[in-house]
């Protein structure tokens, strides 16, 4: 057997878990970004499934190309953000996690009971147009963006705020402006992700982007931490991939695969709580 | 020349009264003192002048523009940079990251430049790196450069805030209580950095219960007491006027 067999072998086997990888790693960066910058949010599955349902419509009901759709699932992310952050970045902490969370139960309810989303049943069928190498591309792009963001005005900017806000501010820095730009950061990647989802599944449903989801981006963060941007991309990879390993070393599914990953989860924040980074981390202390 | 007036500036805390028509101004290139007893509303007055808190009544002029209603960072880029009474630095990054955060206001990094690679971006980050590192020995960190902060002495943090506030290169810089819990030798060091700021150009205006640091340094001070100024004036003339040995020793009933 020649590598290429071997490759198109295994491809078939995993292909779909690769790129939910992919998929599931580009939604972890989503709210690194606001992370980056010490906000938490709950609404990045939400804007994840505006990107969705955005790109969907475009291509199945105006035929708009692909690329088109995604770049306009990203655009109609980040200015839904634009206007949702100003009010609610005043908030901080675990309210602005409640506001978020609140923000993505709107978008729920109304991608259920508007007709152009297709309602309780969702959207479909929308045109399979996503890669694995679309997807994989996006993914280095956006890593790519990240690490040179972190040495730029605006990563330090962001990294003054997480670390103290009171003090960014004394420093000149313009926080409002700066927590909305991570933000509005954020749901772009979660846009382009979901509307790359929705053209990987022939689907979107409103069940996806919902608290479940919101919750599990926020795992992946804590799982891989949240120092570096590769750090999210590890709790991702290894959490969507944890299920197949569960399955080859003999665990079924149900409440043991459950417990299963909360034992993981458990484990990381005792012993690594900077996250799986923090074991390539050469820095000690 | 007045770089700092501080007009008529009343602060209400519900019905408290923090502070109560306070008056005075800061000379460019001196070094002033702000003293008082616990509660007298120095912190509140430092809030105020760096943008932190809004005055319920009066007019702040920062080199003849009036600041009273700008939001924090607005005040800080027209050249004014702080320190916290309770030191608020980033401690997960370095010394020198953190001085280099405060060189927000002085360095734009911009983002195309390295998206694209360019060889300028880098040539620019080691020249801030540098700068940064002048800054940390100006402060006698330059050993600690790699060190988070949060590991550092508490005398080492004081210092690392007035090195961080230092990397924007303020005209006012104004410190809340720099010497606090520092030891004997530590506290003549941050005198002698201050003089050198003041020599340099540099407006300082500070509060410190250090009585000693604050008369040998300052060549103004005023004294505040209940949201009032008692005074403002030189050392000599302020460690003698009675209303300030009544404000920290209190009234002698004897006499």
């Amino acid at each position: 057997m020649d590598l290429h067999h071997i490759f198109t072998q295994f491809y078939a086997v995993y292909g779909s878990l690769i790129n939910f990888i992919g998929i599931n790693s580009l939604l972890a960066i989503s709210l690194y970004v606001t992370l980056s910058a010490g906000q938490l949010s709950l609404g990045n599955a939400a804007f994840a499934g505006i990107g969705g349902y955005t790109a969907g419509i475009l291509t199945m009901y105006l035929n708009v190309p692909y690329m088109v759709a995604l770049c306009a699932a990203t655009l109609m992310s980040g200015a839904v953000a634009v206007v949702l952050g100003f009010p609610v970045l005043r908030l901080r902490g675990v309210f602005l996690a409640i506001a978020t969370l609140a923000f993505g139960e709107v978008v729920r309810i109304l991608a259920i009971n508007l007709q152009i989303t297709g309602g309780a049943e969702g959207l479909t069928p929308i045109p399979n147009k996503t890669q694995a190498w679309m997807i994989f591309t996006a993914l280095a792009l956006v890593g790519y963006f990240m690490a040179v963001l972190r040495r730029s005005r605006i990563g330090w900017s962001f990294a003054s705020i997480r670390e103290d806000e009171t003090a960014a501010k004394a420093m000149g820095i313009n926080t409002t402006w700066y927590k909305t730009l991570a933000f509005t950061i954020g749901a772009m990647i979660a846009g382009l992700a979901g509307a790359m989802s929705a053209h990987l599944n022939y689907i979107i449903t409103p069940g996806e982007f919902g608290f479940s989801a919101a919750v599990q981006l926020l795992i992946y963060n804590i799982v891989g931490g949240t120092r570096i941007w590769y750090g999210p991309v590890l709790g991702a990879a290894l959490l969507t991939a944890l299920p197949e390993i569960l399955r080859g070393i003999g665990v079924s599914a149900g409440p043991v695969r459950m417990g299963v990953n909360g034992f993981i989860l458990l484990m990381v924040i005792l012993f690594l709580p900077n996250g799986l980074v923090s074991l390539f981390s050469r820095r000690k202390d | 020349m007045a770089l700092l007036e501080i007009q008529n500036i009343t602060r209400m805390f519900g019905g408290v009264c923090a502070l109560n028509g306070v008056n005075f101004s800061v000379e460019q290139g001196k070094i002033h003192g702000l003293i008082g007893p616990n509660g007298a509303g120095k912190t509140t007055l430092l809030n105020i002048l760096s943008g932190m808190t809004p005055p319920t009544s009066g007019n702040i002029l920062f080199s003849g523009k009036n600041i009273h209603m700008l939001p924090a960072c607005r005040v800080a880029s027209l050249g004014m940079a702080r320190t916290f009474q309770n030191i608020r630095l980033f401690p997960a990054m370095t010394c020198i990251e953190n001085v280099i955060a405060g060189q927000h206001l002085i360095a734009s990094r911009p983002l195309l430049p390295r998206l694209l690679q360019l060889p300028s971006a880098w040539r620019q980050d080691h020249e801030y790196e540098e700068d940064a590192m002048a800054t940390l020995s100006r402060v006698g960190l330059e050993n600690r450069a790699q060190v988070r902060a949060q590991s550092l002495s508490y005398g080492e943090r004081r210092r690392l805030e007035i090195a961080r506030a230092l990397a924007s290169r303020p005209r006012l810089l104004l410190l809340d209580e720099p010497v606090a819990g520092m030891r004997h030798g530590e506290v003549s060091q941050v005198a002698e950095l201050v003089r050198i700021l003041a020599g340099e150009g540099m407006t300082v205006f500070l509060i410190e219960h250090n009585m000693s640091f604050v008369m040998a340094l300052c060549s103004r001070i005023t004294v505040l007491n209940f949201g009032q100024v008692i005074t403002t004036g030189s050392p000599d003339t302020v460690s003698r006027h009675p209303h300030v040995i009544e404000a920290y020793l209190g009234v002698d009933k004897s006499s």
